[in-house]
């Protein structure tokens, strides 16, 4: 190991939200490698459980949260300590064509994609769980502004949480707390259930790069977003999609 | 019901200038795209509760195999 390596988590505390699968298991995952003490959090007791003892190094812990409720959202930031970063990466997808959008879908997208990173940053902040130059990051998506059928709602939760993470970053700069977004094409979890293995077939050959993105691949962003290495950066969006978006 | 069925699935895909068939493989419509697929998804789950995942979806040709998959799914 380097020493002073800038990228690495030593001696940070680190949430992570939907660390129970995924971009979220992997991201604590990587943080864990880098030396961060993590607290993972999501619904199913069992799969955090998996994600718990996968983590290397010791003092790791799981919090169960359900951010349907303002109780689930409530009881999680009781439960934190002082935090030197956080990932808020718990989301689901909804497709659905305009047609069949409703008060009840929409609601249940912006509950878990929006409203709970929202508040969650919220209440840490409030409740001073966060260090100065403590680092706040977002998993928002491509699809802010790369359209594809059926994701009307799913794009809005993103669009708008890419707003929601500068208005912070600007807000918390005077504490040196910074916020920043990354934005992931397709990688292939359980979220992308929704989508057929025909459909990723010619979806994958979008990819200037050839490939779908690998969990791990966002888990190396957040490691870096959440060092010292990325101390002059606040209020970004990082794109990380095989050069989708390139064209 | 069946009658019924063919309606919501003629609404749904806009079909205005003929009538469809239990028989039709309806991927072979003009009308057929990937929107269409998801408003098929979308308004079996509306109307009768049941969710058709999107690989069974891109298995099945006829409007009588959708028909099936809601009457074993109710
Ligand atoms: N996969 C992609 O291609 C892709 C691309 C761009 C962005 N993203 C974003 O990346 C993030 C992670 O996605 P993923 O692909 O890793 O999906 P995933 O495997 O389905 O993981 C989603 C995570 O969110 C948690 N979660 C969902 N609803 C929750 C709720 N009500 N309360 C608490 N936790 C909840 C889930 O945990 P439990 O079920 O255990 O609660 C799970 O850990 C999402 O924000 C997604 O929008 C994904």
């Amino acid at each position: 190991m380097i020493e002073n390596n800038p990228f690495s988590l030593n001696e940070k505390t680190v949430l992570v939200t939907g660390a129970s699968s995924g971009i979220g298991k992997a991201i604590a995952q990587e943080c864990a490698k880098m030396g961060a003490k993590l607290i993972i959090t999501a619904r199913n007791e069992e799969r955090l459980k998996d994600t718990l003892q996968s983590l290397v190094g010791n003092g790791h812990q799981y919090i169960i949260a359900d951010f349907s409720s303002d109780d689930g959202i409530n009881d999680l930031v009781k439960s934190l300590p002082i935090l030197d970063g956080m990932v808020h990466c718990a989301g689901l997808i909804k497709r659905l064509p305009l047609k069949f959008v409703n008060e009840s879908h929409l609601t249940e997208i912006m509950q878990t994609n929006f409203f709970a990173p929202a508040l969650i940053t919220q209440k840490i902040y409030k409740a001073k769980k966060i260090q100065q130059e403590g680092s706040v990051v977002f998993i928002s998506s491509v699809a802010t502004g790369f359209a594809s059928f059926g994701n009307i709602m799913y794009m809005a939760s993103k669009g708008a949480i890419n707003s929601l993470s500068k208005g912070i970053a600007f807000e918390l700069a005077t504490q040196k707390i910074r916020v920043n977004c990354i934005e992931p094409g397709m990688i292939v979890t359980n979220l992308t259930k929704a989508i057929s293995d025909e459909e990723l077939a010619e979806d994958v050959k979008r990819y200037p790069l050839g490939r779908f993105g690998k969990p791990e691949e966002i888990g190396y962003a957040a490691v870096y977003l959440l060092s010292n290495a990325s101390k002059w950066i606040t209020g970004s969006v990082i794109k990380i999609d095989g050069g989708l978006t390139l064209r | 019901m069946k009658e019924q069925f063919l309606n919501q699935v003629k609404e749904t895909l806009e079909i205005t200038d003929r009538e469809i068939n239990f028989e039709d493989n309806f991927k072979e419509y003009d009308e057929w795209d990937s929107l269409n697929l998801l408003s098929i998804i979308a308004m079996i789950d509306e109307e009768y509760g049941v969710t058709i995942d999107s690989n069974t979806m891109s298995k099945i040709t006829t409007i009588e195999e959708l028909y099936n998959i809601i009457e074993s799914n109710k």
